[in-house]
């Protein structure tokens, strides 16, 4: 059984409907990336599982109904977000950041400082006055901090210079290779999204169109729904 | 240049503690309740900091939870000097002039009016949460001002200030270092709260409530914990204050008050900790310099406040140390 079973989902905003029938399942340990080109509702998708927006459908983590809870609990169950856009606390340092979304587990401040090590070196330092990289970095680990079954990433590397993504692809290696934690990925990089990924989903118009092993994905299918 | 803040804080505690020792050894009482004023207006504001400055919720009916702890004061004292019962419905009691038990008394009853109507109010925010404490606060005013029994518009006297074991109250120095000391303890307690997890989640709340939701954190719950605590600390300075002037009235709910104590804190900085003390120390000495001169001396408290808020968000403390640590 999946760990995180999306089934026929669809979402609104107010009486707008975003989704039409998402279907999508994360096995323990896999990776996922769920692909399209944009405005195809990836990132509503990431809401609805998150519970951030209203949605319909089967929706469950670990066999546990999603709809219903508010989405505090959803992270308290187990889903760790990495929102578009970063989004940290500005106004609190890089430790507080952290701190504030601390929970039991594995995952302790000295565990991201040696993910991150630039984190470690600004943990005094506001999170405002960041770098985007260094930024993206204090999402993840903030995400992590909440120690996570399920970790979703909503483009993690968009507008970064090319050495900090590649520091952030390092890290979603990492933990593919040391956590066992499930990863939902959405990204514009198909080339890094291959390497890493065991599955991929692609939505096209709020709706799954094509799921398969990333071995499966043909240049064609991603000419055909990804654009590339 | 940019002083520490660390270093602002203990000057200003010190200064705070110097004018009154100063104004005791030229034997100048009135100073010293000055002071205390201060001292009492400081402290009610650092409860609303906690609500304001840390949870960026601006309550306009903090003189609720001031005016309940002044009228637990008044109740519990008057039902003491005049060796009557106070009816309670269920049962009756007698009054008291122990300062501990009225303080427990009114910061209890601060907190259950602060869960009960935060239960009702923390699920607006912005303006509407602003105009729905502000409601609040004119039902309370309006209230005392038609209860009949604790001295309607009128408000009660209370003739002998209350007890605290080991002083003597009525000496203006021992009542003041009694405030004094509940304020450091006070401030003692809102660092503690500000660094600690609670106080960051209450941060993260205020600076997105749907991206705090997305790490776990329950926004309603921790503003609500927070407006509980802001109460509290808010009733205990009523109390103080009923006790400082022996009179309560229902002044101590109005809206201006709670507009007071929302300037005292822009002035001074907010979410700083020792916002609230300068913006009381400031609004005092104002009070009572400018106003031998003048009955509009609240004139040039806009005009200060207007200063502050155009050139130096941060309040006098921000202006000091530098804005970094402003939560505006």
């Amino acid at each position: 059984m999946s760990f995180l079973k999306v089934e026929n989902l669809t979402a609104f905003y107010g009486s707008s409907q975003a989704l039409f029938g998402v279907d999508l399942s994360v096995d323990e340990g896999e990776v996922v990336a769920l692909m399209g080109r944009n405005g195809m509702g990836k990132s509503t998708t990431v809401k609805a599982i998150c519970r951030l927006i209203r949605s319909k459908g089967v929706l469950t983590l670990g066999g546990d109904n999603l709809h219903g809870l508010p989405s505090f609990k959803v992270a308290r169950i187990g889903v760790g977000l990495v929102p578009e856009g970063r989004r940290c606390f500005a106004d609190l340092t890089v430790r507080e950041n952290l701190l504030a979304a601390a929970k039991s587990g594995p995952w302790t401040l000295s565990r991201v400082g040696e993910l991150f090590p630039r984190l470690g070196e600004r943990s005094e330092q506001r999170a405002r006055s960041l770098s985007g990289g260094e930024q993206q970095m204090l999402a993840i680990g903030r995400a992590l901090m909440t120690n996570p079954r399920l970790l979703i990433l909503d483009e993690a590397t968009e507008g970064l210079a090319p050495l900090m993504r590649q520091e952030i692809w390092d890290a979603i290696r990492h933990l593919k290779q040391e956590t066992g934690v499930a990863i939902l990925l959405i990204d514009k990089s198909v080339r890094e999204l291959s390497a890493i990924s065991d599955r991929a989903v692609i939505l096209e118009r709020g709706k799954t169109v094509w799921t398969g092993a990333i071995e499966d994905l043909t240049a064609d299918v991603t000419a055909k729904y990804v654009g590339v | 240049m940019r002083i520490e803040e660390r270093f602002v804080n203990a000057t200003v505690l010190v200064g705070l503690l110097g004018v009154p020792l100063w104004a005791l050894m030229i034997e100048e009482p009135f100073t010293i309740t000055l002071a205390t004023r201060a001292v009492i207006l400081a402290l009610a504001a650092v409860g609303l900091n906690v609500i304001l400055g840390v949870g960026g919720l601006v309550s306009f009916g903090h003189a609720i939870f001031f005016g309940i702890g002044g009228y637990a004061m008044g109740i519990l004292a008057f039902h003491a000097q005049t060796y009557s019962e106070l009816d309670l419905g269920l049962f009756s009691t007698s009054g008291t002039n122990s300062m501990p038990v009225i303080w427990l008394v009114a910061m209890g009853f601060s907190a259950f009016s602060a869960f009960l109507i935060g239960l009702l109010t923390l699920r607006t925010s912005g303006v509407y949460f602003i105009m729905i404490t502000l409601a609040f606060g004119q039902m309370f005013y309006y209230f005392a001002i038609s209860w009949p029994s604790y001295g309607g518009e009128d408000g009660l006297s209370i003739y002998v200030r209350n007890d605290f074991p080991g002083l003597n109250t009525l000496v203006p120095f021992q009542f003041f270092a009694l405030c004094f000391v509940i304020l450091c303890v006070v401030l003692f307690i809102y660092a503690r709260l500000q660094a600690s997890p609670f106080g960051l989640a209450l941060n993260s709340a205020r600076q997105s409530r749907a991206r705090a939701e997305t790490v776990g954190l329950d926004p309603m719950r921790i503003r609500l914990l927070a407006f509980v605590i802001s109460g509290a600390i808010t009733g205990l300075a009523g109390a103080l204050f009923a006790d400082l002037n022996r009179f309560v009235s229902p002044t101590m709910f109005s809206w201006q008050l709670s507009g007071e104590l929302i300037v005292l804190i822009i002035i001074g900085g907010v979410g700083r900790l020792m916002g609230p003390v300068i913006g009381a120390c400031l609004f005092v000495a104002l009070e009572h310099f400018l106003g031998g001169f003048t009955e509009f001396w609240h004139v040039f408290l806009g005009l200060i406040l207007l200063a502050i808020v155009l050139f130096a968000r941060g309040g006098v403390i921000g202006l000091l140390t530098g804005k970094e640590g402003a939560h505006v």
